[in-house]
């Protein structure tokens, strides 16, 4: 549905995007998963034709990005990673501005959103410049939904939203996928990664890998030890002065541990860190995350 | 067609929901058009004069009558000798010192010739000479009535008339003045505004990826600030006429209509502003100091063209307001016709069409 052929981009002196080939198939969830600054918006708008590449190809439902934009325009839904609604119109207004621009009502395509748009009908006299976060977002949902694109490009939308909004809105995403809507959707939070069907890893203008999130960690050859302790941030500071150690992050209240190898022992640290006056240890293995695939391709560029 | 109506809607819904746009729509063309009316003003009123006679005779009694009863003058003080007069000067009220010689009338019908001085707070030069001149004008007058046969030797009287604005009332200029830089200033930043708050939102990212084409876009920004624009003609023009007396002695209808042109002109110049501007500051900044001043200075609207160096002569031709202003003049108070002001319309539609090819043009279809 989407096949993206090395395509790049640069502004002014910087590298967005380098030689990046990537293909999303049909009524697929894809995530681009990277940090800010990856290059993850400058893919999506080549394709949603808002840029043009300097070089490469992209192709979307088999139109060109450059010279089919007007009709990519017409089978796409977009919505960008700031809120690009008009704050001074209500709910209602925006959603009706929006069907009519792109050639539609809402009744013709309220079944599509109204699993999403039900929830914030209650408020849809309101300024949309008024709505919490997660409601901001499912009515941005709702007017990028409402001509039946046949496309889905969404650019970090559960950035600086509250976790259950996050939830019920990626519940959102699986069910149109069950509408037959190829989705493209970025995210900087990992865990959100496992929700989709594949997930391309960008960083620095590159694609790290390409695969469904479950592979990614399988493939992920190293242990991981999960360690605790009274002073978080001392324990980064020691684990990291361990000689054993190739590299410590700090994961929420956990620091997670990968060795110079793979023989580095729990017992081991533990004995290491309570030489060192550390309270309440607790070292363990885990499996590892997309998180920890993720780190460890980043320190290993 | 759909589309470009709920378009429009959704732009007024912007206008009115937006109290510092209606502010400016509304409120700053009025309060302009007053402080305009009541500041620039090149006629006299009440102006206050002290006078030192020291002949106290029929003769300077009479002009000194007449003077007061003018109503271009107000006695503050009779003085009893000059050394008041610089104190008076000082105390910034009195503008001007009429000082009768001696025995004035005697001199007057013996020798022919007596002198009056008048001396002028010259440290506002523009007062200084109206009031002096005032002045001589009205001595003057006196004079001659009094000697219907006095002959001063080839002597050349010219007779002024000031045609179109008798009274050389001062409305008469600034009202098509103003006008030209309100709605100059109105319509060129407020479509300039509202297309790059729209690109500031990122709204602007949602529209490019929307079917719209560029010229609905454009239109759909241009024709709400056309109607309320005109509104707004109409209330200058009301408020020329009701407040400041200026009359409407040609078409109003014609009038309508180039203010309508005009008003486009600036519209599309607005939007070809915003092509070039990113942000809305930018967008004010450019529609003020590139707008506002040259408007102010060379469109014949302050200062008269005439009078300037060739260069900026030149460089008058291209300003818009300069032939709106010429119009406008020639169908408020001269009265002409169509037939009259057929040139300038046709550069003021000259100059909307170019300016919608060059925003249609260069309107951008994506982000960069």
């Amino acid at each position: 549905m989407i096949v993206i052929k090395n395509i790049s981009k640069s502004y002014s002196d910087t590298r967005a995007l380098k030689n990046i080939s990537l293909r999303v198939n049909r009524g697929e969830l894809f995530g681009l998963i990277g940090p800010d600054g990856a290059g993850k918006t400058s893919l999506m708008r080549i394709l949603t034709t808002l840029i043009l590449p300097d070089s490469g190809k992209a192709k979307m439902d088999g139109l060109d990005v450059v010279s089919d934009f007007k009709k990519i325009r017409q089978i796409v839904g977009y919505m960008p990673g700031r809120f690009s609604l008009y704050q001074d119109l209500s709910v209602e207004e925006n959603l009706n501005f929006f069907a009519t621009v792109f050639g539609t009502t809402v009744e013709e395509n309220y079944d599509l959103i109204r699993d999403i748009y039900y929830q914030i009908e209650p408020f849809k006299t309101r300024r949309a410049g008024k709505l919490s976060g997660g409601m901001k977002q499912k009515l941005a949902l709702s007017c990028a939904l409402i001509h039946k694109p046949k496309i889905l490009i969404l650019d970090e939308p559960t950035t600086g939203v509250d976790a259950v909004s996050r939830k019920e809105f990626w519940d959102m995403l699986k069910k149109l996928q069950t509408k037959e809507i190829t989705i493209l959707v970025s995210t900087p939070y990992m865990d959100e990664a496992t929700l989709c069907d594949r997930v391309a890893l960008v960083q620095n203008g590159q694609v790290l890998d390409v695969d469904s999130p479950t592979r990614i960690t399988e493939k992920f050859p190293r242990k991981i030890i999960r360690v605790r302790s009274d002073e978080t941030y001392r324990l980064i500071n020691d684990l990291r002065a361990y000689e054993k150690a190739e590299s410590v992050f700090a994961f929420g209240q956990f620091v997670h541990f990968v060795g110079i190898n793979d023989e580095v022992e729990t017992s081991e640290l533990d004995m290491y860190l309570e030489k060192r006056n550390h309270k309440n240890i607790l070292a363990e293995e885990i499996q590892p995350g997309i998180e920890d695939v993720f780190m460890n391709m980043q320190s290993n560029i | 067609m759909k589309q470009l109506k709920s378009f429009i809607k959704k732009e007024f819904y912007h206008i009115f929901r937006d109290p510092r746009t209606m502010l400016i729509l509304f409120g700053i063309p009025i309060a302009q058009l007053l402080i305009f009316g009541t500041v620039i003003k090149s006629e006299i009123k009440d102006v206050h004069i002290a006078i030192f006679d020291q002949a106290k005779d029929e003769t300077t009694m009479q002009i000194t009558n007449k003077l007061l009863s003018s109503g271009y003058f107000i006695l503050d003080e009779n003085l009893s000798n000059t050394a008041g007069i610089e104190d008076i000067f000082r105390k910034g009220k009195v503008k001007e010192v009429v000082v009768f010689e001696n025995n004035f009338e005697e001199k007057l019908t013996r020798e022919g010739t007596a002198a009056v001085q008048l001396i002028a707070d010259a440290s506002d030069p523009n007062m200084a000479r109206l009031v002096t001149s005032y002045t001589t004008g009205i001595i003057n007058d006196y004079i001659r009535k009094l000697n219907p046969n006095l002959q001063i030797p080839l002597q050349i009287e010219p007779q002024v008339r000031m045609y179109f604005n008798e009274e050389m009332k001062s409305a008469y200029l600034f009202v098509p003045g103003t006008m030209a830089l309100i709605l100059m200033l109105i319509s060129a930043m407020m479509t300039s505004i509202s297309i790059t708050r729209e690109k500031e939102l990122g709204t602007m990212e949602i529209l490019l990826v929307s079917p719209l084409r560029p010229s609905q876009i454009i239109i759909g920004k241009v024709l709400p600030y056309l109607m309320l624009s005109v509104i707004n003609a109409f209330v200058i023009v009301l408020i020329g006429h009701f407040v400041f007396g200026v009359p409407v002695t040609g078409s109003f209808i014609l009038l309508m209509l180039e203010t309508i042109l005009f008003i486009l002109m600036a519209l599309c110049l607005g939007i070809l502003i915003s092509t070039v501007a990113k942000s809305q500051m930018v967008a004010m900044f450019i529609s003020m100091v590139a707008l506002m001043l040259p408007t102010i200075i060379l469109s014949g609207f302050i200062f008269p063209i005439e009078n300037m160096p060739k260069v900026l002569q030149l460089l008058s031709h291209i300003m818009p307001a300069r032939w709106f202003i010429a119009i406008i003049r020639g169908i408020m108070l001269k009265g002409t016709g169509l037939l009259f002001v057929w040139k300038e319309t046709l550069i003021l539609v000259g100059m909307t069409l170019i300016f919608i090819a060059v925003s249609v043009k260069k309107f951008k279809i994506r982000l960069e």
